[in-house]
């Protein structure tokens, strides 16, 4: 059925029709995430609980520096807030690819796909209604974060708003890709582990770099090449006005090769989802 | 930097931007109609203040350690200059007319000038051995040095530069400070945990006061109605009533997270109307904001390592710290209550004074 889609798909579709489109998917994403309440609180708690606890514990251990871009010392909490706006968005780019594999199993997918618009339009509109919704958890977390003491200047709540579109679109490209691999629900928990942990770790999200450093010289390299820390860097400097150049190319270039890869992945005619004998949709 | 000090240059020329624009206001002035020139007046108010530069003031750092004296710009947040001078500066202080830094330099038993201008040594005065902390009069005209050495509190005559005496006080005595009204001269001797009330006209003591232990810093309300001492091996801030001399009141610190012996109060700086203190407390590396009347702590601020003493810039919007472990001065925007920057300094920075 579908290499003939694919084949009708570039010719002519009007502007509105793609909107239309983009709006059915946002919405139902948004929807879905409103009723399902225990998965916005999970998506709070997640990162609060690392700030009340594990900050209050760590706040003495780790030494404090001056590093760009803050100017001053700043308390732990203060440090590890970008790395837990972009865990948030990691989790949430992973958790909605997860719904990819639960919307094949369940067979919704096939609604979706019946679309006659381009796959990789499709994809997007996906990527983008699962980056929105991570937002709306990003300002949630700096909300009450705000509380904790986490105060950057007020403009940085907007000049993050790129940053964290961007990271949301990469690591929500990454999860795609990752989830077109992926047959069974149950397989999921185990990217969960071999991906998210080492990637958030692996990272300056809860640690500087040059920390890392002291420890280990090739622990640092696996984290400077990580794309999650230059997602962290970039929401980092971003909060506070600035831009990391070195992130942005990076975290740019990462979001285009991710999503060139799901794309690629989730088309039928040469994507990893039709080797697999037990594939969903087919 | 407190009450009556004058100033003998006259105020700095305005920017030529500004100059320009009075010339040509004055010169359409006596062409233009009414209507126009209500327009360009508020044209010219417009530019004058966009380019009305934000008053810059000069702080001067004292590097204990690298015997040096940093100059920063409050413009620009940058050390613009390193003076050197003599060995273990501490006390720092300018003169009331903003004429001449006064530095301590305890290892050479004296107390150094530093022309503000020229940003030298030009001058020495004579302290008793290994002087530390001094106050000034409100005229500017005598200066009181406590020297840590020899328990005495050394007097010297300003303008010719000459010592007048010593006052006999407790062991180890550092804390210095005048009464708003000149009358009253405190100093805190650190291993007598007292606070010494001296008469200024008969340079005796009047009474003294037991405060937790080893008090380091003294200040006065600006109302003189309370005298604040910081006990840094106490871990408080005894409040005493300067006329009846006795402790009415404590400030005491709690962060969590951190030890009780890593609470250790030393520099005060009080806000002109009375209402907050800005307390440092060393190797908690925090100030602690406090409300005066109720003498609770409401926030605490992060700094760098062991933070000592500071100074408010004249128009009390920044309050700069010396952070002696980490070598580096923050400084706290007061109204704001936040610390905006941190800047590199010499070795071991101990004491800050700002140009008038």
């Amino acid at each position: 059925m579908s290499s003939i889609t694919t084949r009708e798909a570039p010719r002519g579709f009007s502007g509105a029709e793609y909107l239309t489109c983009l709006i059915g998917i946002v919405w139902r994403e948004g929807l879905r995430f409103l009723h399902q309440r225990e998965r916005f609180v999970s998506a709070l708690v997640r990162p609060l609980v690392w700030l009340f606890i594990f900050a209050a514990g760590f706040r003495q251990v780790l030494g404090i520096s001056i590093i760009p871009p803050y100017e001053t010392y700043i308390l732990y909490e203060v440090y590890i807030a970008p790395g837990l706006m972009a865990m948030i968005q990691l989790f949430n780019g992973m958790q909605s690819s997860l719904s990819m594999v639960y919307d094949r199993e369940m067979g919704n997918m096939r609604t979706l796909l019946v679309s006659p618009l381009p796959r990789g339009f499709l994809l997007f509109c996906k990527l983008l209604a699962g980056t929105a919704v991570s937002l709306l958890q990003v300002y949630a977390f700096l909300f009450i974060a705000w509380f904790w003491d986490i105060t950057p200047p007020p403009s940085g709540y907007l000049t993050v708003l790129p940053a964290l579109i961007l990271s949301g679109l990469m690591l929500g490209s990454l999860g795609m890709l990752i989830s077109s691999g992926i047959k069974q629900l149950e397989n999921f928990a185990g990217v969960m582990n071999f991906v998210i942990f080492p990637m958030f770790f692996a990272s300056s999200a809860l640690y500087p770099l040059w920390r890392v450093q002291e420890g280990s010289p090739y622990l640092y390299y696996v984290c400077e090449a990580n794309p999650f820390t230059h997602a962290v860097e970039l929401i980092r400097f971003a909060l506070y006005g600035q831009i990391n150049w070195i992130s942005l190319a990076v975290v740019v270039i990462c979001t285009i090769v991710f999503m060139i890869g799901a794309i690629l992945a989730y088309d039928p005619s040469r994507g990893l989802a039709r080797r697999g004998p037990a594939g969903g949709e087919g | 930097m407190s009450s009556s000090w004058h100033r003998d240059d006259a105020a700095p020329p305005p920017p030529p931007a500004v100059k320009q624009a009075r010339e040509q206001f004055q010169r359409i002035e006596e062409q233009a109609p009414l209507h126009t020139q209500i327009l360009r007046l508020s044209l010219f108010a417009a530019l004058a203040l966009a380019v009305a530069p934000a008053h810059a003031f000069i702080a001067y750092v004292s590097n204990e350690k690298s015997n040096t004296v940093s100059v920063i710009d409050t413009d620009s947040w940058t050390v613009t200059k390193t003076i050197k001078v003599g060995q273990r500066p501490r006390g720092i202080e300018f003169t009331r007319d903003g004429k001449f830094v006064m530095v301590a330099v305890g290892d050479d038993d004296t107390i150094q000038l530093i022309d503000a201008k020229t940003q030298s040594v030009v001058d020495s005065l004579p302290s008793g051995p290994d002087p530390e902390l001094f106050a000034q009069d409100a005229a500017g005209k005598i200066l009181y040095v406590a020297n840590e050495n020899d328990n005495t509190v050394t007097v010297i005559d300003l303008e010719k530069r000459a010592r007048l005496g010593d006052i006999q006080v407790g062991v180890e005595p550092e804390g210095m400070t005048i009464s708003p009204d000149g009358k009253t001269l405190i100093n805190t001797s650190e291993t007598t945990n007292m606070a010494h009330f001296i008469d200024t006209s008969s340079r005796q003591i009047v009474a003294n006061v037991l405060v937790d232990a080893r008090p380091r810093f003294a200040e006065f309300k600006h109302d003189s109605s309370e005298l604040w001492v910081s006990s840094e091996i106490g871990g408080t801030v005894s409040i005493i009533d300067p006329g009846k001399h006795e402790v009415i009141g404590k400030v005491t610190f709690e962060i969590p997270g951190l030890r009780k012996e890593a609470i250790q109060p030393v520099g005060i700086g009080m806000t002109k109307d009375d209402k907050t203190a800005f307390i440092a407390l060393g190797p908690a590396n925090r100030i602690a904001v406090v409300d005066v009347a109720t003498r609770k702590v409401t926030k605490y601020l992060l700094v760098g390592q062991r933070v000592w003493h500071m100074a408010f810039t004249p128009d009390e919007k920044y309050l700069l710290t010396t952070n002696g472990v980490s070598n580096d001065v923050s400084v706290i925007d007061v109204a704001a209550q936040k610390v905006i920057k941190t800047i590199q300094v010499g070795e071991l920075p101990w004491g800050i004074t700002i140009a008038p």
